[in-house]
């Protein structure tokens, strides 16, 4: 009884005094900060040996001469850089703002250093209590700066690794018209497989970049939960549409949208790889790359074999999925981003996940129809192969 | 420093690039001592207009607050307190005391320290063959210590753990008695254990006897070729003479020339195997451990020296100009044991103290030799 009336008034008394009751433990929070750092709150005596710790973000050579380099102050405390080593030796150097870095504070340290074409340099920041915060420079190259040229070079790569082969896996699709039902599923199995690659391959690099982000950045509980938010969204997306069974032409979107972000955190690979001086590497990368992602075409048409969609849509898919590829290069080469890369990855993995979801719904639903178990022979096999093949191409890639 | 990673990947085409650099560099670093920029390789030229001398520590250490200046500590001897005893012996006395201080051994960089006297080196103690020594050691430090000499004494008086006294704990005092034996270039240091880590954090100092008859009239200079493990890898960081980092880069040393310039050099550094000593555009004589009246080596202008090695060097410059010294490892040398004598036409000698900050009084105990 006592219940309904204390419900039934509170709408009316929901203004002033309520709105008190919710500020006074932010009140109190503000005294017991206030506290906290006039006085110490009596914890004088716990305070240990300064605790320094920075992380070197970005080293770039910009010309011939100079080194820059980037970083972030990702400890609990102020921390100052007197002097800076590079290959065990000190050499002066600017800073901007200053060499003093605050809590979460960044600095560029600029070095007139002649650096050596194609060798390698270690860069020691030396901490005011001499503690040394170490990078490293893996082959010398200039740092390639936005050019015309470079723009359009970069480009061509995205287009070979991305653009290229998925337009050639897409060109499977007349001949995966003629499959039979079996055959199809199959088809569909392997692309689940290809896809579970995928998702893992891209999970891993997501945890690659996040484990080198200053540790605020919680690398990777990030990577975690930008994963399962991005599954989530995609979810929700596909079941606010009508009826139980999604629009083929939006799952092929989908899976071209997940392969895309794939393809970007590829790109981006492959264009701070440039930047960082790992350009010999090129074509034979690119070539592996182009042969790795051959599949990922089939992966996009697999779900709209029985409706044609239009040329206009196998452009925008191809777009999709491969167009990344370039953006990735791109900003990989002239402006990489820890962050952003480990976010864009952390986007793909949900994206992957959420189409291995659709189209593994296909296969159960087609197994249902042809009256066999999910789990038979052919969509094991097939699964097994989407896998192979992945992990195999990716030889060419992986060193 | 031994961290140093294979480069992973090789290309041809390294050649021409690098050596013009190279130049470029040398020139750079000469030029903006003798402020006749000289560029060579247009990349570099624009650099060096508003980085003079880039290629060494930053900034100034502020001597005042560590208490002590490494220029200073060229000539500072610490004669101690004289005096006869019966025989008509000279007796010398001196007080020593350990304890924990916080220096800055290159701009901006600062170690927690074990010094003698708060110093880093200590007190550079000088006295006579044949002297009867008394030094007064009192721990105020957080660690046991205890003050081991080179040179002849008997095993009670030998500053080691267990020995006689043993380790002096903190609080505590000891005086070490001897006489001074050999003539020669000496040097003491902590030995408590764990003694690598007594030695490396400033426990040491020279211990210069002179001969009885005395050493030619020269211009002396002690120098303790120094090294700091700042994050205690177990390798040094600052390497130096007199413990600041490129301390005679900035403040070249004064010199006249003709003149006779006598070195009184000690390696202690820690972890490295060797140290050594070159010296630009001129040769020395060289007198190991300092316990001869004749040179054992002749014309030389390197000499090297394992830790707790050391001697006497003795030159003249022939022409007036700035001269490099350094460690001829040329790593130790870009880390910080690099510096310049000034040598100036004696009219100029008064200017050129000037211009490091120094004055009549340096030049008087750099000259006055071990007579005292």
């Amino acid at each position: 009884m006592s219940t309904q009336t204390t419900t039934a008034t509170t709408p009316k008394g929901f203004s002033g005094s309520v709105w008190l009751l919710a500020l006074i433990p932010l009140l109190l929070l503000g005294v017991v900060l206030t506290y906290l750092v006039v006085t110490g709150g009596g914890l004088s005596d716990l305070a240990g040996p300064p605790v320094e710790q920075i992380a070197i973000e970005r080293i770039t050579l910009p010309e011939p001469g100079i080194i820059r380099i980037e970083v972030i102050n990702d400890g609990p405390q102020t921390v100052t850089i007197p002097q800076i080593q590079v290959d065990d030796a000190y050499f002066g150097f600017t800073a901007e703002p200053s060499n003093t870095l605050p809590r979460l504070g960044s600095a560029t340290f600029t070095i007139p250093y002649p650096w050596v074409q194609d060798e390698t340099h270690h860069i020691a920041l030396v901490s005011g209590l001499g503690t040394l915060f170490v990078g490293e420079v893996g082959v010398a190259v200039e740092t390639p700066s936005p050019s015309l040229s470079l723009f359009t070079r970069f480009g061509l790569i995205g287009l070979y690794v991305g653009v290229v082969p998925v337009f050639l896996g897409v060109l499977w699709y007349p001949f995966m018209r003629q499959l039979g039902t079996r055959a199809m599923n199959f088809i569909l199995s392997l692309t689940v497989g290809l896809l579970v690659y995928l998702a893992i391959g891209t999970w891993l690099d997501a945890n690659e970049f996040a484990a080198e982000l200053p540790a605020f950045w919680q690398g990777v509980p990030l990577v975690i939960f930008i994963a399962l938010i991005s599954l989530g969204v995609l979810l929700a997306v596909g079941n606010a549409q009508k009826g139980t069974e999604s629009n083929p032409l939006s799952i092929s979107y989908r899976i071209a949208l997940g392969i895309g972000l794939h393809n970007l955190g590829e790109g981006l690979a492959i264009g701070a790889a440039f930047a960082l001086g790992q350009a010999a590497l090129g074509t034979f990368l690119i070539l592996g790359f182009t042969l790795h992602n051959i599949t990922e075409g089939v992966g996009i048409t697999v779900p709209i074999v029985r409706h044609n969609p239009g040329l206009k849509h196998f452009a925008l898919l191809i777009l999709l999925a491969g167009g990344p590829a370039i953006l990735g290069t791109w900003i990989g080469g002239f402006a990489f981003n820890p962050v952003l890369a480990t976010i864009f990855l952390a986007i793909g993995v949900g994206a992957i996940l959420q189409v291995v979801w659709e189209v593994g719904k296909l296969v159960v639903r087609d197994s249902a129809r042809m009256n066999m178990p999910v789990i038979n022979w052919v969509n094991f096999s097939g699964l097994v192969v989407g896998i192979a093949l992945m992990y195999f191409t990716a030889f060419l890639v992986k060193f | 420093m031994n961290d140093v990673t294979r480069r992973r990947f090789l290309k041809v085409g390294i050649g021409a690039t690098a050596s013009v650099m190279g130049t470029g560099l040398i020139a750079q670093s000469m030029g903006a001592q003798q402020e006749t920029p000289t560029p060579t390789g247009e990349e570099y030229s624009e650099h060096s207009a508003h980085n003079n001398m880039s290629e060494m520590l930053m900034g100034a250490v502020d001597h005042e607050r560590n208490g002590f200046d490494p220029m200073q500590m060229l000539v500072d001897w610490d004669f101690g307190t004289v005096s006869t005893d019966e025989n008509g012996e000279t007796v010398r006395e001196y007080e020593v005391s350990a304890g924990d201080v916080e220096i800055e051994i290159a701009p901006g960089i600062f170690f927690p320290a074990w010094a003698f006297n708060a110093r880093v080196p200590g007190p550079s103690i000088r006295c006579t063959e044949g002297d009867h020594l008394k030094v007064h050691f009192s721990n105020f430090g957080t660690h046991p210590h205890t003050m081991h000499f080179h040179g002849f004494h008997t095993s009670e008086m030998d500053g080691i753990p267990h020995v006689g006294r043993g380790e002096v704990l903190p609080g505590e005092d000891f005086t070490y008695e001897f006489d001074a034996d050999p003539f020669g270039c000496h040097l003491y240091h902590c030995h408590a254990t764990p003694l690598k880590r007594h030695i490396h954090k400033g426990m040491y100092g020279s211990f210069i006897i002179d001969p009885k008859a005395g050493r030619p009239p020269a211009r002396e200079f002690m120098m303790m070729m120094n090294a700091f493990d700042t994050n205690f890898d177990g390798g040094n960081e600052i390497y130096a003479v007199n413990t600041v980092g490129h301390e005679f880069m900035r403040r070249p040393i004064p010199v006249k020339v003709g003149e006779l310039v006598r070195i009184y050099l000690i390696n202690i550094i820690e972890f490295d195997l060797i140290n050594s000593f070159h010296l630009h555009a001129n040769f020395f004589d060289y007198y190991d451990t300092g316990t001869t009246l004749q040179p054992t080596l002749r014309l030389v202008d390197t000499i090297m020296q394992a830790q707790g090695q050391r001697g006497i060097l003795e030159f003249r410059f022939r022409w007036p100009g700035k001269y490099m010294f350094h460690a001829h490892v040329s790593e130790f040398a870009e880390l910080g044991w690099m510096g310049f004598f000034n040598a100036v036409q004696p009219e100029d000698y008064a200017s050129a103290l000037a211009e490091v900050g120094l004055d009549e009084e340096w030049d008087r105990k750099g000259t006055q030799g071990g007579q005292v």
